[in-house]
């Protein structure tokens, strides 16, 4: 890349760079340098891994926070900072595990054995029983003492599944070896729910610490803009300065316009965390391109118009108009039987009504071509029926309700390329 | 790992050999000198005679316990044999905390004198396995190495306290010991009479061929183990000092031994007879024969002395004597040419006999030869085996010598190997002679014991005329012979040498490193870290490692009450030698494990003190096993160190608990978690209940749980009633117990304040009475002191309530106060469907719907659907909202899992 600096790069390879390198941020391929707005928790959570690597005290901690407010980014750059300090690098064993992966204690115990290289770990492999394992894994705990043996970091993503294992085993065994002189250990749970100590068994619950790490943010619109601007910033040393200045000029521009802004409220409003505002704004760099090599309002605004899309009234797009004759004559059963659930017939029924009274376009179909329309909106699960198993029943005559909002039918109707005038005013028309 | 012994299966009946020597009319005894064991399944029967050792069926079926028997007799309905035993343990039966007295790792075959006047020495006859071979090593010396498995070495005493060196007279005493014969095969030497010298005489003269022929079958081990147990007998003594004068000594006992059909110590006194016989007709005989031999070859010295010796040892067996000088040569021969496999080894050994008492390994490497020359020597016609039968006879004589003497190749003829041999033996007879005189002399004539072993008599008639021939020439011209022996007969022997050395050699490599330890075992650790961990720096860095639930105090104050009676009650099954069971409940964190612990460690104390017997100490937990019959597993292992199944740790721990074993110790064992060994059919709470009860268990069982009620609750009546009534709660601790937990635990570091201590405890207590809250959260409070930066540099109440706060403030309400507006929206639309509907539940559709109102009043844009499930989702997946699987789309029902109050009050003071 210090070739290039020389020679001025040429745009197709500057947009394409920048885009390399602010996808990567959002992403999340890249730990940021710094948590954002988790200063204190991250200091508690260094603090305490600190004590547990350098002199041997065994800890347990939770680190709770909805989804997407970074515990696992936290725990990341305190792992990273941690892993710096000349003390504790070669001194520290990191076992991490995922209740999504491990989801049992037996897989769990290998995983761990497997992790830390112990004695009875052949090539990659972990052999033996799960009592064989267990015992081998709390012997070699046990063995270990405060001053002289390595300490253990224990990393447990998805906390909570952990605690539905029969007996919570591993658990009572983690946080029992945290509580008696053995093996200095750190245990680090990750959960997002607010309930995790619930679930844990009260032999368990005793010897947890109770130490928990909250991670809510508490951000406000005007600092959620500046992340906005920072995530979209270049950086100082992009090698082509040119571009850089002229593409964060338009960030900052981006940022005071009022559509854009009122694009990133709608989004802050609808949830704080940072995944959602990344996967944003990773729909508009990726319009980016030669051509138009500026982020622009028009790009958010798709963006977000593609991200707040509803998923249901994109299927209606692809409805034909007798489908949607049929969602509509549904749409008017849930209104006149305030919700209760119809069979085919009476959607027959209702679509014959309206054949006979109202539509100039629509022209008559036979029975067996509305079953088959019906059966497509079935199978797109437009329309569920009430209780799957039982239907021994006709088919005309099974129960079904229609699975989408009052509001979802009329944005289609709206949205609907070419559709017939008579059908969107039978579609508004408060009677069927 | 686990062997699975079938011994169990066997089922072995006993009887007395001959009849009673002695009565004891006022006890009704009848006094037996032998039994003899009959095992189901196998042909031959195993003899047990007084003063052998012997197995006695113990704990598990690995480690049956060593005796030695002293007397036999039955009652005078003849229906009981009763056993007195002088006893021997073994390293695994020492209690645990006193292994460390040893000083060093214990030979896997060491057993200890086991000396306590307590403890009962008669056993029911009906247990003894077999007979067994121990050898006497002398304190200083290194464990001979080498010897077959069974074999086991005594070089210590062990009285309970220590271990102490064991004086060789124990060993010998008490009546003269016969050389136990091996358990595992049977013979009829073994139950031979002990010879009188009469006998051995006549075997000597050469009348006794047929004894010496069916002793011949005897395999080499067994003449091992005859050899080591002869090697007690004091009666040796006195003839190896007789040869110790004459040079021509051992060689002419060792002819003798080949004759003599049984080897036990009365022999040696024979012997002593024959060589003063022997040393009388020593000279003429040497001056006669000496001519031919000694100029022969051009070997090393040593030849020529042996070459008299043997031709001096000759004259005396009548029989033998037109062999003897054919016999010589052909044994300088080997020595002499490396070609000659087989008996080279001979010629050495008679000599290094002779000049320096060598170590027992030596000699026993000879014997074999020296047994094979006998035979030949004895019958000419059998002399052809040298070269056909000898072969693999040697070949596997010199394998399984192999295992038994590795120092064995030192008595191959290799003259350098020889004296430096030699120089070694000489120093340490040096150093043995200082101490254990009778043992070294007694030594020194086990290489003549040793030459019990008999080469397989297969009798080759042929092969007496090339022997003969050989003979012939050897008087005559020793290079013909020599000559004619490379071509003739080495073809074969050199065979026999390969392959009788190659395995020679390559074992004792082997079995050296590989003895103790298995390949596949692996030791759990973690590794060690490069630099030790920082002690605490500061007074709160001190407070907080002190206050670390890990921390083992000093004293465990409040629970004085518990303690004691937890003590006594140990106590008193201890020293009573009896069992029983306790159960402990109490809710987590009030210090039941830690109570148990700290009255093992003073009862321990006591034990190291000898207030009261020794005891083993094993503690399972319920949650630390992956199923309640590995309980019985974990049990056995901590027992035995035996790995085994969980029903086969069953029935072992059953026949442990339930055989009568005279030297057992009491065990405790301390079942925690007793709610999780639970099962359907409750075995194993039945199990761990029901062996304290058996008479001879001594087993006393302490049981840990939460719920005072567990027995009635989840026992059904026949676990609860053998449970027992001994039970203990512990409440959990109130405020002033837990202020003065953290206060000894503090012990006089200065770190809190007053005021915050009463009041962490005073929640704790409020809440939960659990220790380990109340040290974490002091913990935590000494953290947020030092980050404040306080500065009194003590933790106040602020830091305390901070902690306090951290620690059980509901997180619902700053969860939501965090939540985005949305998310906001949706609780409160939750909340007024449920208002709307009366109901605690609402199907996401009805709660859209509110939602979408909200909105319109918020001014807000309306989310679509999809955006409203995920919200709702985020709410879900923090537990604000409980909800169904999302596959439900609209129809999924959502129910608050905060109360509306909360949410409210949340939301209200945004």
């Amino acid at each position: 890349m210090s070739k290039r600096r020389s020679a001025a790069l040429t745009e197709a390879q500057c947009v394409s760079l920048a885009q390399k390198l602010l996808r990567e941020r959002l992403c999340h391929q890249k730990l940021p340098d710094q948590p954002a707005g988790l200063d204190s928790q991250h200091k508690h959570l260094l603090e305490l891994l600190r004590r547990t690597a350098v002199h041997g005290e065994s800890n347990s901690v939770l680190i709770v926070g909805p989804r997407g407010s970074g515990k696992t980014m936290l725990l990341g750059c305190v792992l990273r900072e941690l892993m710096s300090l000349k003390e504790v690098q070669k001194n520290v064993l990191l076992v991490e595990l995922n209740g999504l992966l491990q989801t049992d204690d037996k897989i769990a115990l290998k995983e761990i054995t497997r992790q830390l290289h112990l004695e009875n770990v052949v090539g990659d492999k972990v052999f033996g029983s799960f009592a064989e394992n267990l015992a081998f894994l709390l012997e070699a705990l046990k063995r270990g003492d405060k001053s002289s043996s390595r300490p253990v970091l224990f990393v447990l993503d998805e906390f909570d599944l952990f605690a539905h294992h029969k007996n919570q085993t591993l658990l009572y065994n983690l946080l029992d070896v945290s509580q008696s002189a053995q093996t200095p250990v750190a245990v680090v749970g990750l959960t997002c729910r607010l309930d995790v100590l619930e679930l844990l068994e009260k032999r368990v619950k005793s010897r947890f610490s109770h130490r928990q790490i909250h991670l809510f943010s508490s951000l406000t619109f005007s600092q959620y803009v500046d992340v906005v601007r920072s995530q979209l910033r270049l950086p100082q040393d992009f090698p082509d300065s040119k571009f850089s200045n002229e593409w964060n000029h338009s960030v900052t521009k981006l940022c005071e316009d009022k559509s854009v802004e009122e694009v990133l409220k709608r989004n802050f409003n609808s949830s704080k965390d940072f995944r959602s505002l990344h996967s944003l704004l990773f729909l508009a760099v990726s319009r980016v391109s030669v051509s138009h090599s500026t982020l622009c309002e028009a790009d958010l605004l798709e963006a977000s118009r593609l991200i707040s899309a509803d998923s249901k009234a994109n299927v209606l797009h692809g409805l034909s108009i007798l489908e949607l004759c049929l969602i509509i004559a549904m749409k008017h059963l849930n209104d006149t039987y305030d919700g209760e659930p119809f069979n085919f017939q009476m959607v027959h029924n209702e679509f014959k009504k309206f054949i006979q009274r109202k539509s100039h376009s629509i022209h008559k179909f036979e029975k067996p071509v509305l079953m088959k329309a019906f059966e497509h909106l079935l199978q797109l699960e437009l329309v569920r029926p009430v209780d799957a198993g039982v239907c021994k029943v006709q088919r005309e005559y099974q129960l079904m309700r229609l699975m989408l909002e009052h509001g979802q039918v009329m944005e289609a109707l709206q949205r609907y390329p070419q559709c017939p005038t008579d059908v969107k005013q039978w579609a508004l028309s408060a009677f069927g | 790992m686990s062997r699975y012994i079938t011994r169990l299966k066997m089922r072995r009946s006993y009887k007395w050999n001959g009849r009673p020597v002695g009565e004891d009319r006022k006890l009704r005894r009848q006094y037996y000198e032998s039994m003899s064991i009959s095992v189901e399944g196998r042909s031959e029967d195993a003899t047990v005679s007084l003063g052998q050792y012997i197995l006695i069926e113990g704990d598990n079926d690995d480690s049956p316990f060593v005796a030695q028997l002293l007397k036999l007799y039955t009652d005078d309905l003849g229906k009981k044999k009763t056993a007195v035993v002088q006893w021997f343990v073994r390293m695994c039966e020492v209690p645990q905390n006193k292994r460390k007295l040893l000083g060093r790792d214990p030979h896997p075959q060491e057993i200890f004198f086991y000396q306590d006047r307590s403890c009962d020495n008669e056993v029911d006859g009906e247990t003894i396995l077999a007979a067994v071979q121990i050898e006497y090593v002398p304190a200083e010396d290194p464990f001979p190495e080498g010897k077959s498995k069974d074999t086991l070495f005594v070089k210590l005493l062990w009285d309970t306290k220590s271990f102490r060196a064991l004086d060789p007279e124990l060993m010998q005493s008490p009546q003269s010991p016969k050389s136990p014969p091996p358990s595992s095969r049977v013979s009829q030497a073994r139950a031979l009479p002990t010879p009188d010298p009469s006998i051995m005489k006549r075997a000597m003269s050469g009348t006794l061929t047929r004894g010496s022929m069916s002793t011949g079958k005897m395999s080499s081990s067994e003449a091992e183990s005859l050899h080591s147990a002869s090697k007690l007998s004091a009666a040796k003594a006195l003839s190896a000092k007789r040869r110790s004068r004459a040079s021509s000594g051992p060689h002419v006992r060792k002819k003798l031994d080949l004759c003599s059909p049984n080897k036990n110590m009365s022999r040696d006194d024979v012997l002593g007879e024959i060589l003063d016989e022997h040393t009388a007709t020593e000279k003429t005989l040497t001056s006669k024969l000496n001519t031919s031999p000694t100029g022969r070859i051009s070997i090393s010295i040593r030849l020529t002395p042996l070459n008299h010796n043997e031709e001096e040892q000759i004259s005396p067996l009548s029989s033998q004597s037109p062999d003897k000088p054919r016999l010589t040569a052909y044994d300088k021969d080997n020595a002499t040419s490396a070609c000659l496999g087989v008996q080279p080894l001979g010629s050495d050994d008679p000599e290094s006999l002779i000049s320096t008492g060598r170590t027992p390994r030596k000699r026993e490497a000879t014997p074999r030869r020296a047994s094979l020359r006998g035979l030949k020597a004895r019958t000419p016609s059998n002399r052809k085996d040298s070269a056909t039968l000898r072969e693999p006879a040697l070949a596997a004589l010199a394998e399984e010598e192999h295992e038994d003497s590795p120092v064995q190749t030192a008595a191959t003829p290799r003259s350098k190997r020889k004296s430096a041999q030699l120089v070694s033996s000489r120093i340490r007879k040096q150093l043995n002679l200082l101490g254990n005189k009778v043992d070294l002399q007694s030594d020194g004539e086990d290489g003549g014991d040793d030459d019990d072993c008999f080469v397989p008599t297969k009798i080759d008639l042929q092969s007496s005329s090339d022997e003969e021939e050989e003979a012939k020439i050897d008087s005559e011209d020793e290079l013909v012979v020599k000559k004619r022996r490379g071509s003739r007969t080495p073809r074969s022997t050199e065979k026999t040498r390969v392959s009788a050395r190659t395995p020679r050699k390559t074992p004792s490599k082997k079995t050296a490193p590989a003895t103790p330890r298995t390949p596949r075992h692996a030791t759990p650790s973690i590794p060690s870290r490069s630099a030790p961990a920082r002690k605490p720096g500061n007074v709160l860095e001190e407070a907080r490692a002190r206050l670390h639930v890990s921390s083992v105090p000093e004293s465990l104050p409040c629970r004085e009450q518990e303690f004691q009676d937890i003590y006594n009650f140990v106590e008193s099954k201890v020293i009573d030698g009896t069992g029983g069971c306790m159960y402990i409940s109490g809710v987590p964190g009030t210090g039941k494990t830690a109570t148990v612990h700290e009255v093992i460690r003073s009862l321990q104390q006591s034990a190291e003190q000898d207030e009261i017997p020794h005891f083993r100490f094993i503690e399972i937990n319920g949650m630390k096993m992956t199923d309640p019959h590995q309980a019985y597993v974990q049990i056995l292992q901590k027992l035995t160190d035996q790995k085994a199944t969980p029903d086969h740790a069953a029935a072992l721990l059953e026949k442990r608990f339930s055989a009568p074993a005279p030297k057992k110790e009491t065990t405790v064992l301390l079942v925690d978690e007793l709610d999780l060994l639970w099962t359907r059919k409750q075995n194993v709470m039945y199990n761990l209940f029901d062996w304290p009860t058996r008479r001879n268990a001594r087993l006393v069982v302490l049981t840990i749980a939460n719920t005072m009620d567990l027995p009635e609750r989840i026992m059904i009546n026949r676990v609860a009633s053998r449970l027992g009534l001994t039970r203990m709660s512990f409440q959990p601790y109130t405020f002033k117990q837990l202020q003065q937990i953290i206060t000894s635990r503090l012990n006089r570091v200065k770190a809190f304040e007053e005021d915050a201590l009463q009041l962490v405890s005073r929640k704790v207590a409020a809440l939960s009475g659990d220790a380990r809250r109340c040290l974490d959260i002091c913990r935590r409070a000494t953290e947020i002191c030092e980050h404040s930066g306080s500065s009194s540099g003590l933790v106040g109440m602020s830091h305390v309530m901070e902690a306090l706060d951290e620690m059980f403030s509901s997180s619902y309400i700053a969860a939501i106060r965090c939540a985005s507006v949305q998310e906001q929206l949706l609780l409160r639309a939750v909340i007024a469907e449920f208002r709307r509907l009366g109901l605690e539940e609402a199907t996401f559709q009805q709660v859209f719907v509110q939602h979408q109102a909200l909105c319109r009043v918020e001014g807000l844009h309306p989310v679509s659907v999809s955006e409203g499930l995920a919200v709702c989702q985020r709410l879900g997946s923090c537990r604000l909202l409980l909800l169904e699987g999302s596959r439900l789309d609209l129809l999924l029902r959502i129910r608050l899992n905060v109360s509306q109050d909360d949410v409210l009050y949340a939301l209200k003071a945004d």
